[in-house]
């Protein structure tokens, strides 16, 4: 037996906007996602070029090899609107929150082996400037690219991004002080361990391709760093040597990547869909800016992994390219 | 095992500097103006970038947790309106024109913004500014989004929003705020932050966001209601951020005061013609009224804009002087604009009507130099000629300012029985500006006004028509065309309110949700 509330119903005249309508089919009742999201960008009649870039459009789908004939055909498996997303990181940042609770409150930054802090500190502060050149990246990503389907993703992409600095910041904070901090971007600046991946960070910087710097930023680069650092030293070698509280400080890290390249293989699925073209542009850019980022990432693995350096990064690469394959491009 | 020693806790001014500006490097394997390519082309001078003072020290996880609280409650808000009918609860039907004018004139601009301060923030070399821009990027698109959510269900019962993204591109008034945008963000960086970020979030937001918001407020629209209030602390954020960004750059050189000097007069005249459209909503489409756009000019840009133009003069900057010109127009701008859409309401996506006795009145009281003298008779006129079944609707199409974009409807300054004409000749062609302040600011970068997508030259080259359109048949009809380019249907989303649709749908559904028919 049901209870049955009654309200007064009125007949609407549609569903959803019209715009929303055409793209899904017909007039039936629309998600906030795609209500949020579905031509969001204007696409006709722009009044002026841009002075900075006279040679394109405000928003200009020729900024990309990457063709598309429709570039709402990208979604977000996670539907991400702006509510939704921060619904879902504020509940991250709470279980952060009480992760950075329970080790602090009960000391457990002092039961870590020293040479697991060590390695921890010495591996991880550098990486916040990583996480930093990625919140750039993908602030360009969001601005030259096209269609509020590709681009919107970008914005929470990148203030993720930020949010990792700052809990990279944290654990510096709570493991060593302000000085690990000074020596850990020493180190970016100095050590040839990071030059090879400052330098990738900062070849990145000047593409001009928003694409491209998608696939190297969110697919390439974090697709190799997140297996190895956070899923494989930490929680995994570091874990084994007395290091989970570490592996509980970064659980952010973690799970953000595991939601994260949901989305970033279903853009490569469907980009790489489209056409043979686009797919012969994608492996190339993946293989090309694979090589660089492992070959960039090596150094940096030796810090925690020292004789299992080659064995571990080849099996990240492997996982990688499986990744990819199952994205539809065999790299 | 080593015991921790208690660590001396960083103050809040010092994490927050290990949060973000510890994360910034210089470059070396990359030049900074490759990675950096549009910060010298507008002649501002930074030498410092440490310089900026973060307005709000904000990280992301307090971030996360605020705006999530938020947005909790409001789309909880939100539902409950939608599943008991909030949208009857409105004072009069007439005030769903106001979230049509909103909707497709103002909501696509806060998407503008945040993209425009996506790439500002990847622009600017400094974790202060970049980290302030790319917070206000993400809030401007929860703007755009939970604006488009709020109307969604009155989209539902009610016309002319159907298709707002289609509209705002083409309709003819919509190239008004959408060309001030388009403005803007084809502008360099440091432009685009006094344009968007200080003359209109800073100096005009109380004329734009708050009367819209405020309105619904006094009109029962829960919906509008909720998300302004629920933008309003992200609102307060942008001002501080907008008020940092001038204060930043006229303190890094003195060579940047006339060039932000000339921004603040261009973007304060761009942003009141934009207000326009505002004034007249205040005055004419507010079944009740929150006060006269006289009276919140009067508030809002003389009062308070004047207490921040003196504090500025300590950098020299000065009140832009169009200002004079503001105040002298002040008690016709509602009036002229009214009686322009109320011509050419064949061709809108929202409803028109001319105000009832009570309304003039109230106008009279408000507008005592003018309403009565100029105004008044007139609306009487065309009230008489409507009812004698005469309601002329202007199919004709008026001529364009070349910056602003509104028709030459404006009278000039002190002269209320004159419209004011200004032109220039560049490169063979004349061109049209309604003041002196739209010919000043076209004079100055004529290469970029020229490029103006005008509405009504667009029509007259025959570009606003359906593809395949032939508009040498016998019988052809231009506004018909034009409505259908612009995805309108005639007779439901245009014209008077008196017989529409949207009057008779809400005092049927009214009817049948308090009565017991």
């Amino acid at each position: 037996m049901q209870i049955d509330l009654r309200t007064v119903s009125i007949k609407p005249l549609r569903h959803t906007f019209d715009n929303v309508a055409r793209r899904i089919g017909a007039d039936k009742p629309a998600s906030r996602y795609q209500e949020g999201t579905l031509d969001m960008q204007q696409t006709a009649n722009f009044h002026y070029r841009p002075t900075w870039a006279p040679e394109y459009d405000i928003y200009d789908a020729s900024r990309t090899a990457i063709k598309m004939a429709d570039w709402y055909a990208f979604k977000d498996p996670r539907q991400f609107y702006y509510g939704a997303y921060c619904l879902a990181r504020a509940k991250q940042q709470e279980t952060a929150e009480a992760n950075f609770d329970f080790v602090e409150n009960r000391g457990l930054a002092g039961t870590l082996p020293e040479s697991v802090r060590d390695t921890v500190l010495k591996l991880l502060v550098p990486l916040r400037h990583v996480a930093w050149g990625s919140n750039m990246n993908n602030a360009s990503v969001c601005a030259y690219s096209y269609g509020t389907g590709f681009s919107q993703p970008h914005i929470y992409h990148s203030m993720d991004q930020l949010g990792i600095a700052q809990y990279i910041t944290r654990v510096g904070l709570l493991l060593g002080d302000v000085q690990t901090l000074d020596e850990g971007k020493r180190a970016w600046m100095e050590d040839d361990a990071w030059q090879g991946l400052r330098r990738f960070v900062e070849d990145s910087f000047v593409l001009q391709d928003p694409f491209e710097l998608f696939v190297v930023q969110n697919v390439v680069l974090d697709g190799l760093l997140y297996p190895l650092v956070y899923e494989t030293i930490i929680d995994d070698v570091l874990s084994s040597q007395g290091g989970t509280p570490v592996a509980m400080l970064t659980q952010f890290m973690t799970d953000w990547f595991t939601e994260t390249k949901k989305w970033a293989d279903a853009t490569v699925k469907i980009a790489a869909a489209e056409s043979a073209e686009n797919k012969a542009i994608l492996g190339k850019w993946l293989t090309d800016w694979r090589d660089r980022a492992a070959a960039a990432l090596l150094p940096v693995a030796r810090i925690a992994l020292g004789d299992r350096t080659d064995e571990v990064m080849g099996e990240v690469v492997q996982q990688f390219n499986a990744r990819m394959a199952k994205a539809g491009v065999a790299i | 095992m080593d015991m921790q020693v208690a660590k001396k806790k960083l103050g809040l001014k010092e994490r927050y500097a290990v949060m973000t500006r510890g994360l910034d490097w210089t470059p070396s394997y990359q030049k900074m103006e490759d990675i950096y390519p549009y910060i010298a082309y507008e002649g501002i001078k930074i030498h410092d970038w440490d310089k900026w003072e973060d307005p709000f020290r904000l990280t992301m996880d307090a971030y996360w947790k605020y705006q999530a609280e938020k947005e909790r409650k409001l789309y909880s808000v939100l539902d409950a309106y939608t599943q008991g009918n909030g949208h009857l609860n409105v004072t009069d039907a007439r005030y769903l024109n106001t979230v049509k004018l909103f909707l497709s004139g103002i909501s696509p601009l806060e998407y503008v913004a945040h993209r425009g301060f996506a790439h500002a923030g990847r622009q600017f070399p400094g974790p202060g500014p970049r980290v302030a821009c790319l917070m206000q990027s993400v809030d401007e698109i929860r703007h755009a989004q939970t604006q488009v959510h709020a109307v969604s269900n009155y989209n539902k019962y009610y016309n002319g929003m159907h298709d707002f993204h289609h509209a705002h591109d083409r309709v003819w008034f919509l190239s008004v705020p959408k060309s001030f945008f388009d403005d803007a963000i084809t502008a360099g960086p440091f432009e685009f932050m006094v344009s968007i970020g200080f003359s209109f979030e800073y100096v005009l937001t109380n004329l734009l966001f708050v009367p819209f918001v405020s309105g619904a407020a006094y009109n029962g629209d829960m919906a509008a209601m909720t998300f302004g209030f629920s933008a309003q602390s992200d609102e307060a954020r942008h001002m501080t951020l907008g008020l940092e960004v001038i204060k930043f750059i006229l303190e890094q050189d003195p060579d940047n005061v006339p060039i932000v000097q000339r921004w603040i007069n261009k973007w304060t005249w761009r942003g009141y013609r934009v207000l326009t459209l505002v004034a007249m909503m205040m005055d004419y489409m507010l079944p009740k009224r929150t006060m006269s756009w006289k009276e919140s000019w009067e508030i809002y840009f003389e009062e308070n804009g004047g207490a921040l133009f003196k504090d500025l003069a300590r950098y020299g900057i000065t009140m832009p002087k169009c200002a004079e010109h503001i105040a002298l127009e002040k008690d016709h701008l509602s009036h002229q604009a009214w009686s322009t859409f109320y011509n050419y309401a064949a061709a809108s996506n929202f409803h028109t009507w001319m105000p009832d006795e009570d309304e003039m009145d109230w106008l009279a009281s408000k507008y005592p130099n003018s309403f009565d003298k100029h105004y008044r008779p007139r609306y009487e006129f065309w009230r008489e000629q409507a009812a004698k079944g005469n309601r002329f609707y202007n199919k004709t199409l008026p001529m364009l300012c070349q910056t602003c974009q509104i028709p030459m409807i404006f009278t000039e300054p002190g002269d209320p029985t004159k419209i004011c004409y200004r032109e220039v000749d560049y490169k063979g062609d004349k061109y049209h500006f309604c003041s002196d302040h739209c010919k000043e600011i076209f004079e100055y970068e004529p290469e970029k006004y020229v490029q103006a997508w005008l509405p009504v030259h667009q029509i007259y080259q025959g570009n606003c028509f359906p593809e395949g359109t032939d508009p040498t048949v016998e019988g052809f009809d231009p506004l018909a065309a034009v409505l259908k380019y612009y995805h309108l249907e005639n007779g439901r989303d245009n014209l008077d309110f008196e017989g529409s649709e949207d009057q008779k749908n809400f005092a049927e559904w009214r009817g049948q949700a308090t009565k017991n028919i």
